[in-house]
């Protein structure tokens, strides 16, 4: 799974929040992360979401296709008191619904509910937005934790049931197991 | 944009991108930037297929309609394979980038005899049954092959009376008893050389190249050969993402002017009206004309097919080589071929690509013994690119330029290029070590 939307939105922050139960109000722009793993429990199956950090090349929309193709669900986060930030958002999910894997699920977060006094980015405005895209909706805090976890959970339910879908991936090598033992060398 | 960069990186083919890793992972600030809208460079996948034909045929260069969603395709502009073993997975691994990208191992290797195709034994069994070679000399080979096995330059009791200092590759094969054929096979299809000069030069590297080629083979088993899927384009982007993890900046679509120099240093590079400041520049050829010469040129064909390449068991993905000697030729001429398998193409479709280092005043005309083994061709698209490298070292300038992609099917000259890259900019060897994965990933 990904998460795309501008810089300091809060993706870093909502994983964090649904990850380790952290806020921290003055979070560093994105370095050194790699990715964040959280299982989730459903009735029927269990979820485990790899969570993948954009390391901050969307500052510049130089984010790499390679970043969003297996994934298998996205969520575009924008923040409710920042208009642009809102637009962006749905350059993201029109670039994923042409880049993506066509089953992708996709959630739409306006994060930063906690500060509606400054909201600019109406709910209804994005929640039409999001129905017309067959999106997953809802506004949300890292800082409150407010739906933190339903938007994660909300996109587990959605993700189709079995293993790992998406790409065929039959057949790849793993580079990090160590050296087979090549066997019957020729001066056995 | 007013700080002051360590270094800039300029162009994102994957030699650039490894670079940037490497120094972002060392602690440098970098900033890394592309005159494109994608990642590659030269050493992009091309994605849709539209882009392809409009790179070759302009704006109005449409695919048919049976080639199916453009998306499904990935071509490469530069074909190469990953020796197992050799040092871009030993790059990847220590990096960590394996975890962005996955591989699958190329299904076969051949070789050209004769105007024939054989497969390139991949094992015991198929080195007793293929008739690339008679019964007699067979025996000969497994000797030669046991031979170059246990072969250790410091122990002199394993070198069987040749001297690594002394004897030629030449002078091996005559040992052995090897004919010609053989001496041809070994050398262009196992060690991978595509001329014939390593056979008059000491022969640790030849027998240094073959154990590459046995060793790779060794790991997955089918060929030694691994290739990303969505294709190479993959590449530059994993590593792009390492450098971002440690706090390198990316600006694609960012025309970069000139590099500004004072006092014969550069300082920093000019896009536009900005002037952004940095100590180093790093970059591929492109960017520093006035500062390259030109050493030869390369032909590539890229073709697409609707069938697999005639006379490989229907291989979803092969290579092919034709010695130089079987067309008469001074370079070998390759030939790739990858697939839906492989993620590159649409199901049904293949895609081959022939190349070689360009030697005549007609480069369409060198390919030509590599595309009539391929069949009926839906579309082709031949590109003669200039290798260039550069005019010096960099240690004054503090420009550090990477030579263009040459021919060879592997990226061993590849890795070869960026380690001494670094090198020349950082006066240090890239230490390993540095690399410690961070990151947020270890929450148990």
């Amino acid at each position: 799974m990904v998460l795309l939307g501008e810089s300091a939105v809060g993706k870093s922050s909502l994983v964090l929040r649904f990850v380790k139960g952290q806020f921290h109000e003055y979070q560093e722009s994105t370095i050194g992360a790699a990715f964040l793993t959280q299982t989730v429990c459903l009735e029927e199956a269990t979820v485990k979401f790899e969570i993948w950090d954009t390391a901050g090349q969307e500052r510049y929309h130089s984010l790499a296709p390679m970043y969003y193709r297996g994934s298998q669900a996205a969520i575009v986060v924008y923040d409710i008191t920042n208009q642009e930030s809102f637009q962006k958002a749905k350059n993201w999910v029109k670039e994923l619904q042409r880049q993506a894997s066509p089953n992708i699920v996709i959630a739409l977060a306006g994060n930063k509910a906690d500060m509606a006094n400054k909201r600019v980015v109406e709910y209804e405005e994005a929640n039409a937005y999001a129905e017309e895209n067959a999106l997953l909706f809802m506004e949300t805090s890292a800082k409150t934790s407010m739906n933190v976890n339903d938007v994660f959970m909300a996109i587990a339910k959605k993700l189709p049931v079995g293993p790992t879908q998406g790409q065929d991936s039959q057949g790849t090598v793993d580079m990090n197991q160590p050296q087979q033992q090549s066997k019957g060398s020729c001066c056995k | 944009m007013d700080e002051e960069y360590d270094a800039i990186v300029l162009g994102t083919g994957l030699k650039e991108c490894i670079i940037s890793g490497m120094l972002s992972v060392s602690g440098k600030k970098v900033l890394h930037i592309d005159r494109n809208n994608y990642y590659g460079g030269e050493s992009a996948s091309l994605t849709p297929l539209e882009q392809l034909y409009e790179k070759f045929h302009g704006p109005n260069g449409k695919p048919q309609p049976e080639m199916g969603r453009g998306r499904d395709w990935n071509v490469d502009l530069i074909p190469k394979f990953l020796m197992a073993n050799g040092s871009m997975v030993k790059l990847l691994i220590h990096t960590g980038v394996t975890r962005y990208l996955e591989f699958k191992s190329i299904e076969a290797s051949y070789v050209c005899k004769g105007g024939k195709i054989y497969k390139v034994p991949a094992d015991e069994m198929e080195a007793l049954a293929t008739s690339l070679m008679g019964m007699f000399e067979k025996r000969r080979f497994k000797k030669f092959l046991c031979w170059v096995q246990q072969f250790d330059e410091n122990k002199q009791d394993t070198w069987q009376g040749l001297d690594p200092h002394n004897n030629t590759m030449q002078q091996v094969y005559e040992k052995f008893g090897l004919d010609e054929n053989t001496a041809d096979f070994t050398g262009h299809a196992l060690a991978l050389f595509r001329d014939d000069e390593h056979k008059n030069q000491p022969f640790l590297q030849a027998v240094e190249k073959i154990r590459l080629y046995s060793d790779s083979l060794a790991r997955y088993g089918k060929s030694p050969y691994l290739y990303p899927l969505y294709g190479l384009g993959e590449l530059p982007q994993g590593f792009a993402r390492l450098s971002a993890i440690y706090g390198g900046t990316y600006m694609l679509d960012k025309a970069v002017d000139e590099i500004v120099i004072e006092n014969g240093k550069a300082v920093g590079v000019k896009c536009g009206e900005e002037i952004v400041k940095g100590k180093q520049i790093y970059c591929d050829p492109s960017y520093a004309k006035d500062k390259v010469k030109k050493t030869g040129q390369v032909v590539r064909a890229i073709c697409l097919l609707n069938h697999p390449i005639p006379n490989t068991n229907d291989a979803q993905s092969c290579q092919i080589i034709i010695p130089q000697k079987q067309v008469g030729r001074h370079y070998d001429i390759y030939i790739s071929c990858c697939s839906n398998t492989n993620m590159v193409t649409p199901k049904g479709w293949f895609l081959a690509m022939v190349s070689t280092t360009v030697e005549t005043a007609n480069p369409e005309a060198e390919v030509l013994p590599g595309l009539q083994l391929l069949g009926p061709i839906t579309e082709k698209f031949i590109s003669v690119s200039d290798v260039f490298e550069p005019t010096d070292l960099g240690s004054d300038s503090q420009i550090f330029i990477s030579t263009s992609y040459d021919a060879t099917t592997h990226f061993e000259t590849t890795c070869k290029d960026v380690l001494n890259l670094f090198q020349r900019g950082t006066t240090q060897e890239f230490d390993f070590t540095k690399i410690t994965h961070l990151s947020l990933q270890d929450n148990e």
